[in-house]
């Protein structure tokens, strides 16, 4: 299956090596703040001195960012369950069943996604002042009502979108062979649908997951008085550059990888 | 298998298609319509009403909108993101196609995980990328540090940071990965038949990629740029943490400090609403591009627009 032979070209080696030096570009950057994490001074500047873990011990001790790190803990999982128990019938809705005004409910759900998370985030502010719920209701069972919505509300549309995806594909006579067999629709459901978009439904929620404990567009509009972790960073960037930014930045880069590579293995497995 | 019951009210909630209809769809579209579309929808209701003695009144007007075009103000700020936008999506655009073609042509093994590796850092902390180049570019910072070691520069460059060539980087290395993940969609459907045909008919390289490739990616590249586009429109965090006096001129910092400090949400809301136009304005006119050019998915193995729309964070 290959194409007839020709003379060998310049321009795959020049492809080569632009498309590694985006990776660098992409990865640099990322490198450099992990890097500085274990940088031996409060003073982030060159050159280098490799070799503490200070910043950690630091960041250990620091009570707003713990504080932080479990209202965003809180804030992601209730993301995650609001989410799901909308968009995995949202997705359903939009697969098998015809009603007025679907399309525009298909805009609609997309919308969070398109926009920029600012518009999103200033419509919420509006609705929930307008509804006068308080931004620090429901703290400190939940960092607060509006932004555990706001979240559920920005994020439902990656569920959707998700399991959607995945219903397109399925097989549609596996359904009907278990109706055939006198399966009730639950059983049906239960034994044949649910078993082959799991993957997809617990990779949403891992995605969801994860955007949301880095979401902070729509948060930041909606938080009460207890900060989430990007918002608690966002204030000590704010402050200037101290190297317990970049140890938070290394922890929260590396649960993320691993919240990745395991919902990449879900997807993966299900092609 | 359990024996058929006497019928119960669900089974007849069952038998009745509309009724069940309705009632899978109450959940989500009730949540949809409170939570998004009311929510839009008042955005637009408040950019109508009236701030009195910095209370928000119920009343009807257009003031801000007068006020929003009727200085220079406001149209310049829009014009400005406008052309940082369009910076950062040119750049992203011009990064993004070459490796995206790379990944979808000429790498053989661990494919997947190569796309992967460029897709992760969309999902890893959105502030850390902003934030990294703080320390590229400030006046200790890294590229300072190495010119002057180099011996290069004898004062560190202030320049660098907090400009707005500091936000259009950033932005572009934000959204890069973005950019790239419709293109590599599109370029990966594109059946290998095709590129082998255009060979076997002694086309040159780049004429099989000018006219094969370049077209069918051309619903890609439309959906990237726009996501690049819209995106960098609205950011408010990187011009702030980065843009320096810059940062004032960009159209999301508006709305920010207007919900903000400012506290005149109707005219802020009113700014939004512009926003929120040209972004669907934009969608608009991709899509229009889209079918005009006549990608409707007639041509043996184009995409699936669907999954090309849903590329955003989603996919």
């Amino acid at each position: 299956m290959t194409a007839p032979a020709r003379p060998a070209d310049r321009i795959t080696p020049a492809l080569w090596l632009t498309g590694g030096l985006v990776f660098a570009f992409i990865y640099l950057p990322l490198a450099v703040v992990i890097v500085y994490a274990f940088h031996d001074s409060p003073i982030i500047a060159w050159p280098l001195r490799l070799g503490t873990l200070h910043w950690f011990a630091d960041l250990a001790r620091d009570r707003g960012m713990l504080e932080a790190a479990l209202a965003s803990l809180k804030l992601a999982l209730l993301a995650v369950v609001l989410a799901l128990i909308l968009g995995v019938p949202g997705a359903f809705l939009l697969d098998r069943y015809q009603f007025p005004g679907k399309t525009a409910f298909r805009r609609l759900v997309l919308l969070p996604l398109i926009l920029p998370g600012i518009i999103t985030g200033v419509s919420l502010l509006t609705f929930f002042s307008f509804i006068g719920l308080g931004l620090s209701s429901g703290f400190p069972l939940v960092p607060g009502w509006p932004v555990v919505l706001g979240h559920a509300a920005a994020l439902t549309s990656v569920v959707i979108t998700q399991v959607f995806a995945r219903l397109q594909r399925l097989d549609r006579a596996q359904e009907e062979a278990s109706q055939d067999l006198y399966a009730n629709e639950w059983q049906t459901f239960r034994y044949i649908t649910f078993p082959s978009i799991r993957t997809a439904v617990l990779g949403a929620g891992l995605l969801v997951f994860t955007l949301s404990l880095d979401e902070i567009a729509v948060t930041f509009f909606l938080i009460g008085r207890q900060n989430t972790l990007p918002l608690q960073i966002w204030g000590l960037l704010r402050r200037g550059i101290t190297p317990e930014v970049n140890a938070a930045a290394t922890v929260i880069f590396a649960l993320s990888v691993a919240v990745i590579v395991v919902w990449a293995r879900l997807v993966r497995d299900e092609r | 298998m359990s024996l058929p019951a006497a019928p119960t009210l669900l089974d007849r909630i069952r038998a009745r298609p509309r009724i069940r209809t309705a009632v899978a769809a109450a959940l989500p579209v009730g949540f949809v319509t409170a939570l998004l579309f009311v929510p839009y929808v008042l955005l637009l209701v408040h950019s109508f009403w009236r701030l009195r003695g910095g209370v928000i009144t119920h009343e009807w007007t257009l003031d801000n909108y007068r006020r929003l075009f009727g200085t220079s103000l406001y149209p310049d700020t829009i014009l400005f993101s406008a052309g940082v936008a369009l910076r950062v999506t040119l750049c992203s655009l011009l990064l993004a196609y070459p490796l995206a073609y790379l990944l979808a042509f000429k790498v053989r093994r661990h494919k997947q995980l190569m796309y992967m590796a460029v897709i992760i850092p969309l999902w890893v902390s959105y502030l850390v990328r902003a934030y990294a180049w703080k320390i590229i570019l400030g006046q200790s910072g890294i590229l300072n540090g190495l010119l002057q070691s180099a011996g290069l520069v004898d004062q560190p460059l202030t320049f660098l940071l907090y400009s707005r060539w500091a936000v259009i980087l950033a932005l572009t290395h934000i959204y890069t990965p973005f950019t790239l993940m419709p293109i590599y969609a599109v370029l990966e459907a594109i059946p290998p038949a095709l590129k082998e045909a255009s060979a076997d008919l002694y086309a040159s390289r780049w004429q099989t990629f000018r006219r094969i490739v370049l077209p069918l990616s051309i619903p890609g590249v439309l959906a990237g740029c726009t996501f690049a586009f819209v995106l960098s429109m609205g950011d408010f965090l990187a011009p702030q943490l980065l843009g320096g006096n810059d940062s004032a001129l960009m159209v999301s910092n508006l709305v920010w400090s207007l919900f903000g400090v400012a506290y005149n949400w109707p005219l802020g809301a009113a700014v939004s609403v512009v926003v929120l136009l040209l972004t669907v304005f934009l969608l608009w006119l991709a899509n229009r591009v889209e079918t005009a050019m006549n990608y409707g998915g007639e041509v043996a193995g184009a995409p699936d627009r669907r999954a090309v729309s849903v590329g955003g964070r989603g996919v």
